[in-house]
Parts: C-alpha cells; sequence; structure tokens
C-alpha cells in the first residue's frame, strides 16, 4: 500500500484537496457509527461532489485494493459503517440533490445523500407521500436507508424502504455504472438488482441514483392509546386486531419498563402501573377510519383493554405520539449505555418473545425496556446499562445472544431493520445456512473479486 | 506545554459525561456549523469522539483536536435536542479549559484576558480610546444600519460593524440605587459589555422601561464582563476573577432580580457561573445568585404580566432567537409577547427563527467565512419575512444581524426587542 500523503494526493487530483481528510483527528470522526462496537480509523475520507468523482473515487480504491465504505449520515446500529482500518470512507454528504419528482407518474429520483425528512418533506409539499420514516429520518440519508432497509414506524401497512425502491444506478468496483428497473410499476428487465442492492450494506456496488415509489397520502386518520394491565392482552389485542383484517398504518407498543421510565422523563401522566400500552393509528379514506376505530376499539375492549384513549384533535394526537418519541431518550437517558436491539418475530409469536424477554432481563440481571413496532413483530428490547462495567457488559453480550436464540426459535429473524453489518454477522449462518453463506460469498466474490466493498460485513470475512 | 499524562487524566474526568453520547447523531440536523461543511468533526457527536478518543489515547494529537473543538459556535442547539440528554456545551466549555492548560493562551488573548478584561476600569479606559480614534480606521457603510466598514486592510477583514458609542452607558448613566415603585419590585441591572460599549440605547431603553412600570433599580458601577468570552477560550483564572468582581459586587445591593439585555450574558450568570466556578464558596455564592437571574422580557411577562396587546398595524417587526435564550433558558414566548404588546409594530415571524445567526461571540472573530455563511442565510430569512425591523434579544447577535443585512444591501435596521418595547411607550 502507497503511503499516506501519495495516496491523498492520488484521490486530491479526483475530487480537490478540500475534499480529501487525512488529519489524525478528522479520521477518527469517521471511526464509528451508531452501533456500540470498537472504532476503526480510516486512511482517508474522501468527499466526492459529482457522480463522475464517485466513479473514479471506487475505481481507485479497487486499483490501489484499498477497502472502501460509504458513509452517509453514520447513524447504523450494526457497525455497517465502521471502515477497514486503512481503508476509505467515501462520504455521500455533497451528492445531495433530489433531481427529479415526478408528478405525473408518482416517482422520485435522488442521489444517495439525500437526508430522509428533507426529501419527505419536499415530497409531502408536492401533495404526495414518502412513507419510510426511519427512527433516524432527521439525519439519515436514502443512501444508507437503501443499503439498510430501514424500516420505520409505518412499516406495518406501507412496508418498508425496499417497498419503495423502483430502481437503481450504481458503480461496480470498476467505476462502471449498472443501471437496473425503471420508472414504470411494471419492470421485469432482468435480475432485480434494486431488490439485492437493498439490504446490501453497500458490500456489493456503490449507490449512484435511487428511483422510489411516490404515494398519495391518506386523507384522514386517527389515534388512539389502549392501556393493559397484562402484557399478554396487549399482545393478544395485536393480533387480533391483524387477524380481523385491520391493518392500522402504526401499531406501537410499551412495556411497563419503558412507561415508568418515560414517565420519569417526561412527567406527562402515563400509568405508571400499567403492564402495556397500544399506540395504534389508521388512515385512509374518512368512513374507513372511521369504521377501522371502532373496531379496534371493539377488539380492545374483548381482549381486556383497561382504557382507551382517542385523539380528538390534532394537538391532542400529538400528545398521545409523544410518549412513543419518548421512549428512546428516555431510556438512553436512564443509564450511560443502551443497547437496542431489533430481534424480530412472526406477529402470532409476539406474546412468547414479551415473556422470554422478561426472563433473560430476569435471568442476566439487567434492566430491559422493550418498546417498538409490535404490528409487524418489530421488537426493540433496549438493554440499559454501562459498558464500562465488564461484569454487567458480559452479562448484556450474552443476553442479547440469548435474545437471537429465543427470536430465531420461533421463526423470526436477527434484525428487522437495524441490518447485520459486523455486529451480528457471525449469528448469519444461524438464521440462514452454510449453503446461504456460502452462495453469498461467491456472488460477493465474483463482482468484487478484491474484496473492497465494505468488507466484513453481512457475510464475515 | 504540560506533560500528556496529565491531560489524559483532566480529559479522563469528563468520562462520565462524555459516556452518555450514544453516537445517534441526531445532533447533525441541529448544528449550524454541520450544514454548512457536512464534516463529522463539525458535529457534537464527532467533538464528543474526539475527547473521548484523546482521553483513551487512540488519538495523539491534542492540538488538532483543539483546532476542532474549536470550531463551535456554543450554541446549545445540539444540547437542547439530544436524545441522551449529553450536557455538550459544559463538556465543551470544560474541554476547551483543560486543552488551554495544557497548551497555553496564545499571547494576545493573554493581554486581553489576564491584564484587561479582569481589571473593568482599564478595559473601560482602552476601550474609550478606541471609540476616539475609530473614525481614522473607518467609514459609514449604511446610515440606516449605523454600520461602518474599514477604510484600509484591518483585522476585522470586510465586516460592517457597529461602532463604539461615542460615550458607553457607563459614563453617560451614573450610579443607581433607585427605591422600589409602583411594582414594589427592585432589579438589579447587569448590561453586559457590548450593551455598555457598542449599544447604549438598549440599556437606556431598559431604565426606560423599568421605571414606567415602577420598579426600582440598582445600577452599581465598576461591572465586569460576564466571563464568558474568557471561558470559551478555555481562559479559567480570569473567567474566576471576573465572576468575583460581579459578585462581590452585586452581593451589596437588596434587589429582587438581575435584569439582563443580554442572552450570552443571562445564560452565562444563570447556567455558567454556578457549573464552571471553582472554588468552593464562589460557586455556592454564584449559586446563590443564579435563581434572581432573569432576561428582561422573560421579566416583563412572567414577572409584570405583560401581555400582547390588540393587533393595530404599524411597522412589520420580525423576531431572531438567540441561541443563549432559546437553548439554555427555554425563553422563546416571552420576546414574542412583548413585541406583540409594543405600540407601533406588528409582528410577524421569520423562517427559521431558532437557528443560530452564526456569531458565537469569539467565533465570528476566529472563522469569520463560516460565520458569514450561517449569518447569510439568517439575513435571508428575516428578507423572507418581509420585516421592516429585526428585533433579537442580544446585542451580538444585533452585531452579526446588523453586518449580515448590510453587506446585502438590506435597509432593516435592527433593534433589541427592549428598544421597540420603549419606543412605544408614552
Amino acid at each position: 500500500m502507497a503511503d499516506a500523503t501519495t495516496l491523498a494526493k492520488d484521490f486530491e487530483a479526483i475530487v480537490g484537496a478540500d475534499n480529501v481528510m487525512t488529519h489524525e483527528a478528522d479520521l477518527h470522526a469517521y471511526s464509528y457509527d451508531s452501533a456500540v462496537l470498537p472504532s476503526k480509523a480510516p486512511a482517508l475520507a474522501v468527499r466526492p461532489t459529482t457522480e463522475d468523482q464517485l466513479a473514479r473515487v471506487t475505481r481507485a480504491c479497487n486499483q490501489k485494493g484499498l477497502p472502501l465504505t460509504v458513509r452517509g449520515a453514520g447513524t447504523n446500529l450494526s457497525g455497517g459503517t465502521i471502515p477497514e482500518q486503512g481503508g476509505v470512507v467515501i462520504l455521500t454528504g455533497a451528492l445531495n440533490q433530489v433531481l427529479e419528482i415526478n408528478e405525473e407518474d408518482l416517482y422520485a429520483v435522488c442521489q444517495p445523500g439525500v437526508v430522509t425528512a428533507k426529501f419527505a418533506a419536499e415530497v409531502a409539499s408536492r401533495g404526495l407521500f414518502y412513507p419510510p420514516d426511519p427512527g433516524s429520518q432527521a439525519v439519515s440519508t436514502l443512501g444508507g436507508n437503501v443499503a439498510e432497509n430501514a424500516g420505520g414506524l409505518r412499516g406495518l401497512k406501507y412496508g418498508v424502504t425496499k417497498d419503495y425502491l423502483m430502481g437503481i444506478d450504481f458503480f461496480d468496483v470498476d467505476g462502471e455504472q449498472v443501471t437496473s428497473g425503471s420508472r414504470t410499476v411494471k419492470c421485469v428487465t432482468g435480475y432485480n438488482l434494486p431488490g439485492l442492492m437493498s439490504a446490501s450494506e453497500g458490500t456489493l456496488g456503490v449507490f449512484n441514483k435511487l428511483i422510489f415509489k411516490l404515494v398519495p397520502p391518506p386523507q384522514a386518520s386517527q389515534a388512539m392509546m389502549a392501556v393493559f394491565d397484562d402484557v399478554q392482552d396487549a399482545s393478544r389485542t395485536v393480533a387480533s386486531i391483524i387477524r380481523n383484517k385491520i391493518v392500522p398504518c402504526t401499531l406501537e407498543f410499551m412495556d411497563n419498563v419503558t412507561i415508568r421510565t418515560v414517565e420519569g422523563f417526561r412527567g406527562a401522566g402515563l400509568p405508571t402501573d400499567a403492564a402495556a400500552l397500544l399506540l395504534i393509528e389508521v388512515d385512509g379514506h374518512p368512513v374507513q377510519v372511521k369504521e377501522d376505530a371502532e373496531k379496534i376499539e371493539k377488539i380492545c375492549k374483548e381482549e381486556g383493554v383497561r382504557s382507551i384513549e382517542i385523539a380528538r384533535d390534532a394537538e391532542h394526537k400529538g400528545q398521545l405520539w409523544q410518549a412513543r418519541r419518548d421512549a428512546l431518550p428516555a431510556l438512553a437517558n436512564f443509564r450511560p449505555t443502551c443497547v437496542l436491539e431489533d430481534a424480530t418475530v412472526p406477529r402470532s409469536k409476539m406474546p412468547d418473545m414479551m415473556t422470554a424477554l422478561g426472563r433473560i432481563a430476569d435471568e442476566y440481571k439487567l434492566t430491559i425496556g422493550t418498546f417498538g413496532h409490535a404490528g409487524d413483530g418489530n421488537l426493540h428490547p433496549t438493554i440499559m446499562t454501562d459498558k464500562r462495567d465488564k461484569d454487567e457488559w458480559h452479562r448484556v453480550e450474552e443476553a442479547v445472544n440469548a435474545i437471537f436464540e429465543e427470536a430465531l426459535g420461533m421463526g423470526g429473524t436477527l434484525s428487522g431493520e437495524h441490518g447485520i453489518g459486523i455486529a451480528k454477522s457471525q449469528w448469519m449462518e444461524k438464521e440462514t445456512s452454510p449453503a446461504t453463506i456460502a452462495y453469498c460469498r461467491k456472488m460477493k466474490a465474483a463482482l468484487d473479486p478484491n474484496n473492497i466493498l465494505n468488507p466484513g460485513k453481512i457475510i464475515g470475512t | 506545554m504540560a506533560e500528556i499524562q496529565e491531560l489524559i487524566k483532566l480529559l479522563g474526568e469528563l468520562d462520565d459525561e462524555l459516556v452518555g453520547c450514544m453516537r445517534c447523531g441526531m445532533c447533525q440536523a441541529q448544528c449550524p456549523v454541520f450544514a454548512q461543511t457536512g464534516r463529522e468533526a463539525d458535529v457534537a457527536r464527532g467533538k464528543l469522539a474526539l475527547l473521548d478518543g484523546l482521553a483513551h489515547e487512540m488519538i495523539k494529537d491534542p492540538k488538532g483536536v483543539k483546532e476542532r473543538l474549536d470550531r463551535c459556535l456554543l450554541c446549545g442547539s445540539c444540547q437542547a435536542a439530544c436524545p441522551s440528554g449529553v450536557k455538550v456545551v459544559d463538556i465543551f466549555l470544560k474541554a476547551r479549559a483543560i486543552l488551554t492548560g495544557y497548551m497555553g493562551l496564545p499571547p494576545a488573548k493573554k493581554v486581553i484576558f489576564q491584564q484587561l478584561m479582569t481589571r473593568p476600569q482599564l478595559f473601560d479606559k482602552i476601550v474609550g480610546l478606541g471609540s476616539r480614534f475609530q473614525g481614522v480606521f473607518s467609514k459609514k457603510a449604511s446610515e440606516v444600519m449605523g454600520t461602518s466598514c474599514a477604510r484600509f486592510a484591518s483585522p476585522l477583514g470586510d465586516r460592517h460593524y457597529p461602532n463604539l458609542a461615542d460615550k458607553p452607558f457607563h459614563k453617560t448613566q451614573g450610579e443607581l440605587n433607585e427605591p422600589r415603585g409602583s411594582s414594589g419590585m427592585r432589579v438589579a441591572f447587569f448590561p453586559g459589555c457590548v450593551t455598555d460599549k457598542v449599544y447604549p440605547r438598549v440599556a437606556e431603553a431598559t431604565l426606560k422601561v423599568l421605571r414606567h412600570h415602577g420598579v426600582g433599580i440598582y445600577l452599581p458601577h465598576g461591572q465586569a464582563c460576564c466571563g464568558i468570552p474568557a471561558l470559551s477560550s478555555g481562559e479559567r483564572k480570569s473567567f474566576e476573577k471576573m465572576v468575583e468582581t460581579n459578585l462581590s459586587l452585586f452581593e451589596k445591593g437588596d434587589f429582587d432580580y438581575i435584569i439582563t439585555v443580554c442572552a450570552t450574558c443571562a445564560a452565562t450568570l444563570k447556567d455558567v457561573w454556578p457549573m464552571m466556578v471553582e472554588d468552593d464558596t464562589r460557586r455556592e455564592r454564584a449559586k446563590a445568585m443564579s435563581g434572581k437571574v432573569m432576561d428582561i422580557s422573560q421579566f416583563l411577562v412572567d414577572v409584570l404580566g405583560v401581555e400582547p396587546g390588540e393587533a393595530h398595524g404599524g411597522k412589520k417587526v420580525t423576531y431572531h432567537d438567540p441561541c443563549h435564550l432559546r437553548n439554555s433558558l427555554k425563553v422563546t414566548a416571552q420576546p414574542r409577547n412583548v413585541l406583540k404588546a409594543s405600540r407601533g409594530v406588528e409582528f410577524t415571524e421569520m423562517p427559521e427563527a431558532a437557528t443560530c445567526c452564526g456569531c458565537g461571540g469569539s467565533f465570528s472573530l476566529e472563522h469569520y467565512d463560516l460565520s458569514r455563511t450561517i449569518g447569510q442565510r439568517k439575513a435571508e430569512n428575516v428578507g423572507k419575512s418581509g420585516a421592516e425591523l429585526a428585533a433579537t434579544s442580544c446585542p451580538a447577535c444585533m452585531m452579526q444581524i446588523s453586518d449580515m443585512l448590510s453587506q446585502k444591501g438590506e435597509n432593516t435596521p435592527v433593534r433589541h426587542v427592549v428598544e421597540v418595547y420603549a419606543e412605544g411607550l408614552k
């Protein structure tokens, strides 16, 4: 490998001196993401400002055998943007243009560095709707959302990022442009590369342009909060709503630990003795919204709800949702370190998973607050800890393993929306099969013979 | 330079505060500097990671870390929005003090903080001399805005700045010790350096307003700077001296509140003094004083009960939220209500009123290009509001916004909220 100065010069020739960072302090700032994992500093960070520069930077990395990690906002929770030691971090911050919003054919074309919430707001200002709403949307980028196949609160009814990716343009390791998918609703032209790129975590190509489907926004919505004395009643209510063929846009769950922590944080008058809360919202045509809301109220009562509060107006709705918005900040404030997991189970297994989480918390003597997207079985058991306490941290690691064991045992999955990265790659074989990993590795080796594209992520090394 | 091991030990004492950052990155959405540069080392998460890296010897370059740590407006927007409740501003102030202690203060700052600002009378004299000779070096840039620019190449670059007042407030105004009036209240008045030396009219408006409401005033002479410029540069000793001067001065008076007209002074007196003063006894004294500190608009609305009046037209006025008032003291409604209660103006909200104007005190001296890029957006938003008058609650923001509007060729005067209110009083 060339020395750092020569290397920097080569990249400066492509992107200009201002867009190459080599100082130790700057590189340290690109050594981590939101996962609780050890950091690793790259040899340099580059920020292409045009698509052509992006292609040339990619090619240069391959020619020099430099591992490259593409980074948007660095918010992912599985170590997907932690670079390789001595590698290159490619920043997408300057590739942040919404290139087209097509109101006739309902799609948009974006560069990968566009911030999700800004895109959603721009789409909304045209009277359209981009539903995926990951918790980090205020800062996360669309490229990162595709790479991680980000989910969010609306996943139950509207799906996740992959359900909106119609087409993609990316660079292969030689910097050659690959194009797949289209601007049409139907498209079966060859391999489904947008599908392959969703959740690929930067291991198969460098995204250049993304085409997203847009939908009309719902005309009306209704939110409600249901309080339960028994977790099992709440879990059964979730299953029953789905079984009755009602699909709320959001169906969120909070357990007692979370309720108490949120109440300690905000003091908004939540019932701290309740075993669980469900926050439910239905949307769509006004008539259907009304009918669905009534049905849900009835189901909640049948399943033994203690009380149910229905939002009177927009302000009241905001108040009801505040509890859910406070869940993560409240849990994060409680102890120094907060390990946010996202093991996911089939919806019918919600009650079993809740029981298992309670048992794991007891067994490993940990405080676990569980909230999350009950409607799609995607729970966020959140372990409140202090990573500096070695003994406790060891128990956290064991508890996380136990959570995966349980989820997989119930036919669930390692990750609903956070990705595999380096955090969970050693578990991949357990969920899939040795042949699956071998197949993926063969594919990766064919497309990326020098193994420069975000090596070590998902399928290990 | 001191021993690096000593530096690491001191930084290690910040560990309990640093460990709270879960690296979620939500601060990226708030940071005005990051919005311009997109560099991770410019946002709170990056800076916290750098401090953590230095403390754990993963980074070996304290100078590089300090340079990046200094690229911060200390506006506190990140802290106000942090899901984990990390006390970013506290950490940065402490870390700057530790790093400055390790590397030493630059000679110019040494003179300004240690020799000048800790001696209020000398400081006043030097600035007084400056105001007499400033005409030699500067010429009018905008009559309406009251800004000037440099005649020759100057360390101030191409700024449009307000001139130093011919006579600072403390020269025109004798010491005051007025008894309680019809309100039954009595307040001490802390004008702050910029008000005293650049905008005495703001202080005069404050006196007019207080007297109008029958509030007794205690105004002692010999007030020192609140100390934040020294502390932001990591100079703790001078900070400590300035706090002592002010504490012993105000402890002599009998009053219900200390009124400030500078958002930064308000936040410093209220939050920073009790937190950052090192001497135990002095810190207790600062804590005792802290509860009495109040911004003028907050006092008018929360204590005197000034209420928005009927909209009766007049010049359109908009409001810029100073960071220290909004993020540190959570005062946002009161200044708007004071404007709505002011005769002769009609309030209109500007886009992005809550974002930083880019001044950040010495930040604008050290990183003027960045400061200007952030400030230009503020000037554009003032323009978008259609206001004929821009109001705010911090003299430093007034300087910055005047500079930006004047450079843009706009003739929108910038006023303190209390000036606008005072003008409407009979």
